[in-house]
């Protein structure tokens, strides 16, 4: 399984996603913004990062960006994408999910272990947890506070399209503990919290052992084993 | 050569965290006149040709579709400055 990561200009987090890639079993293949082509991938992964430099709003040039197009497309039929933090933003300004991403309430940029809840694992990239699970996996932004319009709101929780919400602290001030969302077809994941940096021992949040934590690869493992696409 | 000026701004409902920083910072001078900012954009576009109607509908489409995220934002005025 070949599994793409996308690098825009003023992506961070690229390197930590082909890594998680691999930890996580799959051959991770480097992507360019400014190419239209997907070299085949079977599954994709936007990560984080500042692309553009936020210029305009966060996430909206690298949305319109000559690769995304393909993206878009590709999603469409079904192929797995996970956007993370920056790549959420980008799935948002694609339209590929709904609802938008605002300057976090309390003004400030903010990093910490954060704990999730599993909202639904019926999508191809949280088929590997337990429903209702808690994990915990880094978060750091300025710009995550979750926001949509009431009936958007209403739509999202009605048709089960939150897949992860935010446990003890809501960071940013996202409505209702949006963490992170699916489309209806599950085959498209975004989320501001970062599981590519809890991928290994010794790298990740605290668990039992200082950085043990490794709750993030259970999303790079769901994609290897996704039923998703063959519903 | 024609100069357009597009608008964009926050929701009204949306909190600015922004704006109510700098309404706080501008609270510090004079006697409470000031109870709120909202910060927006300005965008001024550039055209070497003159500023026809077809034109500036395609202007207004970028607006909506580029330039602002109508999940936050509204485009607020388009104009051709003088």
């Amino acid at each position: 399984m070949r599994v793409g990561v996308i690098t825009f200009p003023g992506s961070l987090d690229d390197r930590d996603a082909l890594r998680a890639v691999r930890l996580a079993g799959a051959e991770p293949v480097a992507l360019w913004h400014d190419s239209h082509d997907l070299q085949g991938v079977d599954a994709l992964i936007i990560p984080g990062g500042f692309s553009y430099g936020d210029y305009l709003r966060c996430g909206a040039i690298a949305a319109h960006s000559p690769i995304m197009a393909e993206v878009v497309a590709a999603a469409n039929k079904g192929l797995p994408v996970l956007g993370i933090c920056n790549g959420f933003q980008i799935l948002v300004e694609s339209h590929l999910l709904d609802g938008g991403l605002i300057r976090n309430d309390h003004g400030t940029f903010i990093r910490r272990d954060q704990k999730l809840r599993v909202e639904n694992v019926d999508t191809a990239w949280t088929n590997r947890y337990e429903l209702g699970q808690e994990i915990t996996i880094p978060l750091k932004n300025g710009e995550g506070g979750f926001i949509a319009d009431e009936e958007t709101l209403k739509r999202l929780e009605g048709d089960g399209l939150v897949a992860f919400r935010y446990v003890d602290v809501n960071p940013n001030g996202s409505l209702n503990d949006i963490a992170g969302l699916r489309n209806a077809r599950g085959n498209v994941v975004g989320l501001m919290p970062h599981p590519e940096h809890a991928v290994e021992a010794g790298f990740g949040p605290d668990a039992e052992r200082m950085q043990s934590g490794t709750d993030g690869l259970a999303m790079f493992v769901s994609v290897l084993t996704d039923t998703v696409l063959s519903k | 050569m024609p100069t357009v000026i597009v608008e964009v701004m926050p929701k009204e409902v949306l909190l600015d965290p922004a704006g109510k920083a700098t309404a706080r910072a501008l609270q510090r001078f004079g006697d409470g006149e000031i109870t709120d900012v909202r910060i927006g954009k300005r965008f001024e576009i550039t055209l070497n040709t003159p500023a026809t109607p077809e034109l500036l509908a395609h202007i207004a489409d970028l607006a909506r579709d580029v330039l602002s995220n109508q999940v936050i934002e509204d485009v607020t005025s388009i104009r051709v400055a003088e």
